[in-house]
């Protein structure tokens, strides 16, 4: 296979600069080693979209951050992602931690962030109950916002994918070379050639770089846990609310999600594998006590899940983006841990500004829009369900009771430009699984309906890719079936 | 609930919706019709009626109630003909959105869309589901092949697939000691069979003939401490633990296996119950109720295991008759006149149901009173307590968590109450 | 010859000693009530149990749930399971419709426990 582009990594960085750079006239392959679009990073965060007080001023952390952060409001309504700004608070629980609340203000200012004011314990408590009564001050950001990472990923990927990217699942770059006019790529699908290509591949970025680079880069997988609580109503904070930031990150949370769960965590474990994505016993207990400081009526009763997702730490600290030195063509995306969500719209206006510009590329005549979600169905109003019941009797049959997903979402989501293959890629893209019974009783349908939907044997449909199947036969031939 | 025009001109009046038709539902909705009400529906969500009985194929059902024993379809099939029989309008595949206090109550279906009904009574039987691994916070991956056993058991019993080969189960519940053995039957190797507590909560028919026929090994006192497997499980480490629950160090063990089927707790399915704003139980995670199984709202009733998750189907259907037709007589306006009393958990007793009795000003009937002992108790008596004065009592061989325990008030002790709160409460 | 077995019921489980001789319970130890002797008479001499499994029906995407109708022999328990294994019907079966007759030479039939149409 050859393109004029390849794009290694379908995060929401990569499928970010896909999605941008369709704009262009160049033939354009998307790879991605997992079995979906945000099956690394981008599908176990906090979903913040930070604003941008917390990155050293001056660093390009914090000039995209900024930057991300302002883009993103247009950026989910024109692709049909949740966005959500709740704001955030950073919470000093003695004096001691005041100077740190008035070095992040006065990083904040000089990040250019917006709107932000330090208070004191009354409006605390008056805008957050929940809060530590021993709390002092904090630091009050109104436009912290939140989105759904993965559904924000993979509404980037569909827009890409109607203005002919494509997008190649399950196929992991084990090599990279330079030859002669662009590059050779050593795949699990085969080989493949591209004038230019880009590392967006997260984790494995640095691996990536040092194939090509002599400047090496190094990434220092960097695990967080977290719980998951069902969701109520009325939310037990309405804020993100941060504890004083540490050396190895923004420290514990405690906040809501665009969906209205409440999310707690994350640790922050330096790892040496990349993809050990197991929660741990210590780590979960760490963050449930850490939590408490926040949240000191904390409970745990209505958790409905723990995981655990990778941060991509570059050792020196700050993204490394742009063109790869000395290699002509290649460009890169290293290092992009938090605020990485939050700077992805930016990093990705940045990174194409740069190739459009190196590159000479032209821009298409058509770009066509983002194709249109349905309004999810639990989000629906009464008269709403019933006239979408009269569009499409699919509507009504309710396949997800506690998230309410139908089965007509379902099949959308298998049908989107880059559509769900697995049960896990029907979860991201319609939550359904994602409630309080974890799937118990719809994940039996979902793989029917998957199996039915991609013409597939229901033993061939796996959780997340590879071999995760589901089930591994008949029970008649378990059981001794002869000429199974 | 604010409607359009449109949509408000096609509310539906019933006297008597019931809501799933599982055992319950049925139940309840026979005893209504039968009690003389004709305006009556269920809604069920799912395409057939009998609930999660049309997965339990086993025997071991109905011996209470039909003095004979039958499988779970079985048990069903006679309740649904009698629903036929009586002529009640079933609609499946009707999934209810909202309830509230007003007994206005919202569903939709592929065929008929969203359906509007003011009920003049409504009987909660939604049943119960099971407890997830999310719920554990069991540390390890999140990789495939742990399933909660009632999911595995839709897969094999309904659909006809294995979920795996190499199983180990976690929890000692009934449905986890019915899908060892059934997995075992099917050709499936199970490895153990742990639990956290140091009893079993299943009946011990079931580990005789589940566990100890197959040499399947039960672990009391142990649990799963990590899930391994990166794609599809490879293995689960199992460790003792101490009094409090926590693993012991040293004690680990591991077995290889694809299969990790959880049995780890059922839990009502209240979330329609907490819409209307009934005022729940902690204890039961069911709807606080009173001898007539009304909440707190009125005209609202709830039964089967959406109240208390119960051991035994037959028991199900003992109660949702009386809902059935307690629901009945409440649109039919018959007033219960008198003064209420409350039932509380004293020791060893946890969640005793009915939580509220009436204390009629006319004759009394007999009330059947239900809770789970907290622990395994010897040649105990429980004790009815009426302030300091005992009003009945029951002694029996043994009490265990797993087996719900029952006893009648008859009327004229009901009539002899004080008013004040009654106890119940364990003594060895 | 002494067996221990545990005592199916009630809830107290009863851990039985039972001595067979020439095939026949002589003695029974550990119980509570006379319901353990008869248990232990009928388990340790010929123990039986209800099979309940599911079988194909053809061209349908889903099985039928059947049964013997009486306990048969606990050794035959495999034996049966891989007869039933084999065994397919046609739609329509109504419950208590025999799909396997005498199943493994015991006399026992299988019956359908619900109804295909």
């Amino acid at each position: 296979m050859n393109k004029d582009i390849i794009i290694i990594g379908g995060g929401v960085v990569g499928c970010a600069v896909a999605r941008l750079l369709s704009r262009y006239d160049a033939s354009i392959a998307l790879l991605e080693g997992g079995s979906d679009v945000a099956d690394g990073a981008s599908k176990a965060n906090s979903g913040i979209v930070h604003a941008g007080f917390d990155a050293k001023p001056g660093s390009l952390k914090a000039k995209l951050n900024v930057e991300g952060a302002r883009m993103y409001p247009e950026l989910c309504a024109e692709v049909d992602a949740p966005y959500g700004r709740p704001g955030a608070m950073v919470l000093a629980f003695n004096e001691e931690e005041r100077p740190t609340i008035e070095k992040l203000y006065q990083q904040g200012i000089e990040n250019g962030v917006p709107e932000i004011r330090i208070i004191e314990h009354d409006e605390i408590l008056e805008l957050e109950p929940s809060v530590n009564p021993d709390v002092v001050c904090a630091l009050l950001v109104p436009t912290s916002g939140l989105t759904s990472p993965y559904e924000l990923t993979c509404a980037l990927a569909d827009h890409a994918a109607v203005n002919g990217v494509e997008f190649m699942i399950e196929t992991f770059v084990n090599k990279i070379e330079r030859v002669e006019g662009g590059y050779k790529l050593d795949t699990t699908k085969g080989e493949m050639t591209a004038r230019i290509v880009i590392n967006c591949a997260g984790v494995n970025s640095a691996k990536l770089h040092n194939m090509l680079s002599d400047k090496e880069l190094t990434i220092i997988p960097r695990k967080g846990e977290y719980y998951l609580l069902d969701h109520t109503k009325p939310l037990q904070f309405t804020m993100t609310m941060f504890q004083c930031p540490t050396k190895m990150g923004k420290g514990i949370l405690v906040s809501p999600t665009v969906h209205g769960n409440l999310l707690l965590g994350p640790t922050a474990t330096d790892v040496e594998d990349g993809t050990a994505v197991e929660t741990t016993a210590e780590g979960l207990k760490w963050a449930a006590d850490a939590a408490r400081l926040t949240w000191p009526k904390e409970n745990l009763r209505t958790v409905i899940t723990t995981f655990a997702g990778i941060r991509a730490h570059e050792s020196n600290g700050d993204f490394v983006i742009g063109a790869v030195d000395g290699n002509p063509g290649a460009y890169e995306t290293v290092g992009v841990e938090s605020p990485g969500l939050s700077a992805a719209p930016a990093i990705a206006e940045y990174l194409v500004d740069m190739i459009e510009k190196a590159e000479g590329l032209t821009r298409k005549a058509e770009w066509k829009p983002a194709p249109k979600r349905e309004k999810p169905f639990y989000a629906m109003t009464l008269e709403e369900r019933a006239e979408l019941v009269k569009r499409d009797p699919l509507n009504g049959a309710l396949v997800c009771r506690c998230e309410q997903v139908t089965e007509a979402e379902i099949r959308a989501a298998i049908r989107r430009p880059v559509g769900a293959r697995t049960i896990d890629a029907v979860k991201r893209r319609t939550r359904a699984g994602m409630g309080r019974c974890q799937g118990g009783f719809c994940s039996p349908r979902v793989l029917e309906i998957l199996a039915e939907e991609l013409n597939l044997d229901p033993t061939e449909i796996t959780k997340c890719g590879g071999k995760s199947n589901l089930l591994v036969g008949t029970i008649a031939e378990a059981a001794g079936k002869e000429n199974a | 609930m604010n409607l359009s025009p449109e949509l408000r001109s096609q509310v539906m009046y019933v006297d008597v919706l019931i809501v799933g038709a599982g055992p319950a539902g049925m139940a309840a909705a026979i005893a209504a019709r039968e009690a003389g009400v004709d305006n009556l529906l269920v809604l069920e969500r799912e395409q057939n009626m009998g609930g999660i009985l049309r997965q339990c194929i086993h025997n071991g059902f109905g011996l209470h109630r039909f003095k004979e024993e039958l499988t779970g379809p079985e048990y069903a099939q006679r309740d649904i003909d009698k629903v036929k029989e009586l002529g009640i309008e079933v609609r499946t595949g009707t999934t209810v959105l909202s309830i509230d206090e007003d007994r206005f109550v919202t569903a939709i279906s592929r065929d008929k869309g969203v359906q509007m009904f003011e009920a003049g009574a409504i009987i909660l039987a939604m049943g119960c589901r099971e407890r997830p691994r999310g719920a554990l916070a069991t540390p390890g991956t999140r990789c495939a092949g742990v399933y909660s056993a009632g999911t595995a058991q839709k897969f094999v019993n309904l659909e006809g697939y294995m979920p795996g080969k190499r199983c180990v189960i976690l929890g000692s519940g009934d449905i986890g000691l019915i899908m060892a053995r059934r997995m075992t039957l099917q050709g499936a190797k199970v490895l153990a069979c742990v639990e956290l507590m140091p009893y079993s909560s299943g009946l011990n028919r079931n580990i005789v003939q589940c566990l100890q026929d197959y040499d399947i090994p039960l672990y009391l006192s142990h649990t799963v401490i990590d899930i391994e497997g990166k794609e599809r499980l490879s293995g689960v480490t199992v460790a003792q633990v101490d009094a409090n629950r926590q693993p012991i160090p040293g004690t680990e063990k591991h077995f290889d296996c694809d299969t990790l089927l959880l049995s780890v707790g059922l839990i009502p399915e209240n979330e329609l119950t907490e819409m209307a704003h009934v005022e729940m139980s902690a204890l039961t995670a069911g709807a606080i109720v009173d001898d007539s199984l009304q909440t707190s709202k009125e005209g609202i009733f709830a039964c089967g295991n959406v109240l208390h998750v119960h051991d035994l189907v037959d028991f199900v259907s003992a109660e949702s008759f009386k809902a059935g037709k307690a629901a009945a007589e409440y649109v039919q306006g018959k007033k219960r006149v008198g003064k209420y009393v409350n039932l509380k958990d004293g020791n060893g007793v946890r969640g005793v149901v009915p939580q509220k009795l009436l204390v009629p000003e006319g004759e009394a009937e007999t009330v059947q009173i239900m809770f789970r002992p907290a622990g395994v108790y010897k040649n105990a008596t429980v004790r009815v307590m009426d302030g300091d004065r005992e009003v009945a009592r029951l002694k029996k061989l043994i009490f265990t968590p797993g087996e719900m325990a029952e006893l009648n008030l008859k009327p004229e002790v009901i009539k002899g109450l004080s008013g004040g709160d009654v106890t119940i409460q364990i003594e060895q | 010859m002494e067996q221990q077995i545990t005592c199916i019921n009630c809830p107290v489980g009863c851990r039985m000693t039972v001595t067979v001789e020439d095939g026949k319970v002589t003695n029974v130890t550990g119980n509570t009530c006379k319901r353990g002797v008869a248990y232990a008479e009928q388990e340790c001499v010929a123990p039986q149990r209800m099979v309940t499994a599911v079988i194909t029906v053809a061209d349908r995407k889903t099985p039928v749930s059947v049964k013997t109708r009486t306990p048969i022999p606990k050794v035959k328990i495999f034996e049966c399971m891989k007869q039933l294994a084999n065994t397919e019907v046609k739609a329509p079966v109504h419950m208590g419709d025999v799909v396997c007759a005498n199943v493994c030479g015991t006399g026992v039939d299988v019956i359908a426990t619900k109804t295909v149409e």
